[in-house]
């Protein structure tokens, strides 16, 4: 469906340069730049809890941008994500113990190190389509985690790996309140990043294998490269995120990263928008806000009749993933663009009104 | 060499097999029919197991009630997930209607575990008798009867679709919609029939496994190992989605093997 852009009047769009321009005008600029300082103050004004929530919705939204190059972007899907968001979390502890490189760089590290196993799993899967590449993806989540599992000299184990805390300079970052600086940099240079890269002809090749493969073929993109190209990426991104993550929480462990948080990063862009960057972070928001909105529901709930006949409290983990299923078949049934598209028609709809029609 | 252990776990790959055999088959003829890839299958299955412990610890239903009442409402609820789901998800990306499949999944999983709890449950006794002999072997009537429903099923599986009429109509719509609609067949009945017909055969697979280890959320596992059995067999072809289950019954078993022998992972 196509999406009705607005675009105020006198405004024609006569190069290429201002066609593919992030911001369409000044002002969208001047609220992002704004917008950017603004949450630069968050770690003085929320407390301990909201930031946590702010820090973690700051990296799965990192590797779930990641995630959306490869779907939303290249059209191809990948049940594996959570494998390799684990995978740069043991690399990048793996490194900054073992070896003598501070966490400043092991993070990046980790994230080229994974994207080199993404490339490895990608080039069987640049072959393979739809439900083919499924089950590759799938399996390579099942081969890391046996690899985590059995290989004691690198994830420790049974034991979780520790990780150091982020330091630069021999100034150590303590408490989710510096901490939160890391992760919102990281945030912005990624999206920053793929914005960019969405704009090149990579990018626009990776749209056009998407959009119709063999045509793109004989216009001259080499679909190998690209869908290998993309894995690549993708697992770039989840080494990333998962590095910063592993050094947030200081310890990595196997634990919680099975299928079940890969087919979470899936819920994140399908909610967010395939194929959309700022649907991601929104999706993601989403996705890491209502697993907590239902805890709040609940203990507002406890002790009430409703609370006693359903047994919330106790069974407030299988709700949670109950709502998530149940909010992936529903945006897929009746909004398959995602939040990102129902953003554009408010928008739309406040810059007509109140002449809508 | 441990020939005892190993016997005793080809015999165990190959009842396992035949299970994953029946699974895959159902998983390959909603494919087939309607295009679906279904990430639900082991959950259909879970549903099916805890369906029938529901009926027979709970409400005490005799088996030969409980079986039948289980595949009726399996039968139903296939339909349903068809109609309500799937039906509006035609046309749509293949991410999409995959990604639908692993919704329900995730709620199948999470309502079981809210409705019965996280513990496993050991199903009520069925058979009176511990243990068959046969040509010298020693075999669990469990097992036996494992196997011979799981053939049973996959026999009852091939006479569908050779010789009756909804059998052939679903084969038609597998070969081509358009043709098959212009035939005089229902093709929005053969989608919810093919549902139905895989439900109900995961939930029979479903009592199988659960008279064998006791219910517990663990079952859903064999929705996985559908997959690998139906790449291996072939996605659209029934008979190689049970060769390829059997074969990965089999290799499960031996990888285990070779596994506790020589590369003493434990």
């Amino acid at each position: 469906m196509a999406t009705p852009s607005l675009i105020p009047a006198g405004d024609f769009r006569t190069s290429y340069a201002a066609d593919t321009t992030i911001f369409p005008s000044s002002a969208s600029r001047n609220a992002a730049i704004v917008g950017a300082l603004l949450i630069c103050f968050a770690p003085l004004v929320f407390t301990e809890y909201w930031l946590s929530i702010l820090i973690q919705i700051g990296i799965f939204a990192i590797a779930a941008l990641g995630l959306n190059i490869l779907v939303g972007f290249t059209g191809q899907i990948s049940i594996g994500h959570a494998a390799f968001f684990l995978f740069g979390a043991f690399t990048s502890a793996y490194i900054s113990n073992n070896l003598p490189i501070p966490v400043f760089f092991a993070i990046p590290l980790a994230g080229v190190v994974t994207a080199l196993i993404g490339l490895i799993f990608g080039v069987p899967a640049a072959r393979l389509k739809g439900l083919y590449l499924v089950i590759a993806t799938l399996a390579a989540q099942y081969i890391l985690l046996d690899f985590f599992s059995r290989a004691d000299w690198f994830s420790g184990g049974s034991v979780p790996a520790s990780a150091n805390p982020f330091s630069i300079f021999g100034y150590t970052f303590r408490g989710d309140r510096q901490y939160f600086y890391v992760v919102l940099g990281y945030l912005l240079v990624s999206y920053l990043l793929v914005t960019n890269l969405m704009r090149t002809r990579d990018g626009r090749a990776l749209v056009a294998i998407r959009d119709h493969y063999l045509s793109a073929e004989i216009m001259g993109i080499n679909l190998t490269k690209y869908r290998t190209l993309s894995f690549g990426l993708a697992a770039f991104f989840a080494g990333i995120a998962g590095a910063l993550y592993a050094h947030y929480q200081l310890v990595v462990s196997n634990e919680g990263f099975g299928i079940e948080r890969s087919i979470l990063f899936l819920a994140m862009i399908i909610i967010g928008g395939t194929g959309s960057i700022m649907g991601t972070l929104m999706g993601t928001a989403f996705v890491v806000l209502l697993p907590e909105s239902m805890e709040w529901i609940s203990a507002s709930l406890r002790g009430s009749a409703i609370d006693k006949a359903l047994s919330l409290n106790t069974n407030i983990t299988f709700l949670r993933e109950i709502a998530i299923g149940l909010i992936i078949i529903a945006f897929l049934m009746f909004e398959p663009d995602g939040l990102a598209h129902r953003w554009r028609q408010i928008k739309t709809y406040w810059k007509l009104y109140p002449f809508s029609h | 060499m441990n020939t005892q252990f190993l016997i005793q776990l080809l015999v165990n790959g190959l009842v396992v097999g035949t299970l994953y055999g029946v699974v895959a088959m159902s998983f390959v003829l909603i494919y087939k029919a309607t295009q679906v890839v279904n990430f639900a299958q082991g959950e259909l299955l879970l549903i099916g197991a805890w369906v029938c412990w529901a009926l027979l610890a709970r409400y005490e239903v005799p088996f030969w009630m409980g079986m039948p009442l289980t595949l009726v409402f399996m039968f139903v609820f296939g339909i349903a997930i068809q109609i309500v789901i799937l039906r509006p998800m035609i046309g749509e990306p293949i991410i999409s209607v995959i990604m639908v499949t692993i919704g329900l999944s995730t709620v199948f999983q999470a309502s079981l575990k809210w409705i019965f709890g996280v513990n496993p449950q050991p199903f009520p006794r069925v058979f009176t008798s511990q243990s068959v002999s046969l040509l010298g072997l020693q075999i669990q009537t469990v097992y036996a009867m494992s196997l011979v429903v799981s053939v049973a099923m996959m026999i009852g599986m091939a006479w569908f679709f050779r010789a009756s009429k909804y059998g052939l109509a679903m084969r038609a719509t597998a070969f081509n919609q358009q043709v098959a609609q212009s035939l005089g067949i229902s093709v929005k009945s053969v989608f919810a029939i093919a549902w139905a017909i895989s439900a109900t055969v995961s939930a029979v697979a479903g009592v199988v496994v659960a008279v064998v280890n006791g219910v517990s959320s663990g079952l859903s596992a064999y929705g996985i190992k559908v997959f690998p059995a139906a790449i291996l067999g072939g996605l659209d072809s029934i008979g190689g989605a049970v060769l390829g289950g059997i074969i990965i019954g089999l290799l499960e078993n031996i990888a285990q093997y070779i596994d506790s022998e020589y590369l003493h992972f434990v």
